[in-house]
């Protein structure tokens, strides 16, 4: 009895957080959708957002092309196919792990960020200093947020694929004299448009995971600093499960497509 | 009879089942200061809460001026909120803006102003409050005190009707409480606010305030100018005024 008790509270509370969530996004377009838009705070927000990511993406990007090229070659050797080196990195790092792995690395730097400091002014009254002010807090604070993290995500994710697929070619001409000629044009030969475009394209989904999860982690804060360090750490965990959950179905829908 | 800019009738609010307010009624003079005294845990924050719209009560009504804000949504408490400025308990001024943005924000939220009006305004308000010269200061390098008197300044900044001040000396040290005691009498003889000053410290409700309201269990207890709540004979009163602190919560 305790145990379904247990179980019941858990799926009534990850409908609640769902629920939550759902209604901060539609709060968030129909205020982003009616002027006056706050361009500068957007800009800010692609700022920190974005600009600010881009050397721990990079770093992550290069080392994961470099990875994947040197795991690639040795399955490719045994069976003498070491020349489709390029095009299986520059596949992998296309299709899934670019999208997903410049995901959860926004989501845990990005996501966690926004809700510490959306969490610190809600326990610091300043959430409600602005409501009583007049003013909105979704369209001062999370509207910007979203749109930043929407649009910088699949711009993040197109740097971090061509310096995978650098990465890998610093691999495959050194480690494994791979001609670096063949191996663009393999990688021109067969990645396609569609390929990019799931790819990408899912990287716009897990711009609204990070930053609503975020937004609405830190609306929900209570019990000061403490309760922001909680907050912090729930929403690196609930992005980073969110991403690779719904990676699934959005590689699902994009195959249907 | 004085006419009544907050009339509030009949307010219940519940937390998981714990009624803290529990059917108060309490009317507030236009341009008066009154102060709501309590202690720790009896729902005086909350009041003021309900005033301001941040929270709806679960019955009860609250009129300011004529139009009673329980039923409105945000839009609608707009033309409310241009009326009322409010002094938070820890200040809240907004980490990333200075001293002048902070002071700046309800102006630009309500006011269309060229910038050039709005920092003759953030100036003025500052100054009213004895800060000149902080406009470029971040929020961390102010004192408590300074802080408190910056809020202050943005409170005040659209010349709202209404002030309501949430424990406005609380944390601050006996110079920054007469300080911040003084600019509220200060304030309201200047301005012709009404205030409404939520506190458990007694020597401050004496020190700013035209009535005293007792919130005890739920309801006011009492309300009347000091000499009557001094003299009051409801054991409510006296206990608080002993200093044996009343704690519903």
């Amino acid at each position: 009895m305790g145990l379904f008790l247990f179980f019941v509270r858990l799926i009534s509370s990850a409908i609640m957080y769902v629920g939550g969530a759902t209604h901060l996004l539609v709060e968030a377009v129909y205020h982003g959708i009616r002027p006056p838009y706050r361009l500068g705070s957007i800009i800010e927000e692609i700022d920190r957002i974005g600009v600010r990511s881009l050397t721990v993406v990079n770093v992550i990007a290069i080392f994961t092309g470099m990875v994947l090229a040197l795991q690639t070659a040795l399955a490719l050797s045994r069976f003498g196919a070491k020349s489709f080196i390029g095009v299986i990195v520059a596949l992998s790092l296309v299709r899934e792990i670019g999208p997903v792995f410049t995901a959860i690395m926004v989501g845990g730097r990005v996501g966690s960020g926004i809700t510490a400091e959306i969490g610190t002014m809600k326990v610091t009254e300043q959430i409600d200093a602005i409501r009583v002010m007049g003013a909105n807090p979704i369209k001062q604070l999370v509207v910007p947020k979203v749109v930043a993290t929407v649009l910088t995500l699949p711009m993040l994710t197109l740097v971090a694929i061509l310096l995978g697929i650098l990465g890998g070619l610093l691999i495959s001409m050194l480690e494994l004299q791979v001609n670096p000629h063949y191996y663009f044009t393999s990688i021109l030969d067969n990645v396609t448009f569609p390929d990019v475009a799931s790819g990408v394209g899912k990287t716009f989904f897990f711009g609204v995971i990070i930053s609503i999860i975020g937004c609405h982690q830190g609306m929900m804060t209570t019990g000061g600093t403490e309760g922001v360090g909680r907050s912090t750490t729930t929403t690196v965990v609930v992005v980073s499960i969110l991403i690779l959950v719904s990676d699934f179905f959005l590689t699902k829908l994009f195959t249907l497509l | 009879m004085d006419e009544l800019i907050i009339d509030i009738h009949g307010l219940r609010k519940a937390y998981d089942g714990l009624g803290v307010l529990q059917g108060l009624d309490l009317g507030i003079r236009k341009g008066e200061t009154i102060t709501i005294l309590g202690g720790s845990g009896t729902g005086k924050s909350v009041l003021l809460r309900l005033i301001t719209g941040l929270e709806k009560p679960d019955e009860g009504s609250i009129l300011i001026g004529d139009k009673d804000i329980v039923p409105m949504n945000e839009d609608e408490m707009l033309p409310i909120r241009r009326k009322m400025g409010m002094l938070f308990q820890s200040a809240a001024l907004f980490d990333s803006l200075t001293a002048g943005d902070n002071v700046a924000y309800p102006i630009r939220v309500h006011l269309a102003l060229p910038e050039e009006e709005i920092q003759s305004i953030v100036t003025e308000k500052l100054g009213l409050v004895g800060l000149e010269g902080v406009e470029n200061k971040m929020p961390a390098e102010l004192s408590g005190g300074m802080k408190k008197r910056v809020a202050l300044a943005r409170a005040i900044a659209i010349d709202p009707e209404i002030v309501l001040y949430d424990e406005p000396t609380a944390g601050l040290d006996p110079g920054n409480t007469k300080r911040i005691n003084h600019l509220i009498v200060e304030l309201q003889r200047i301005l012709k606010v009404t205030s409404v000053v939520v506190t458990h410290d007694l020597n401050s409700a004496y020190a700013v305030t035209d009535r005293l309201a007792l919130l005890s269990r739920g309801r006011i207890a009492t309300v009347g100018a000091e000499r009557d709540f001094q003299a009051s004979t409801i054991e409510e009163v006296r206990r608080f005024i002993a200093g044996e602190l009343i704690e519903d919560g």
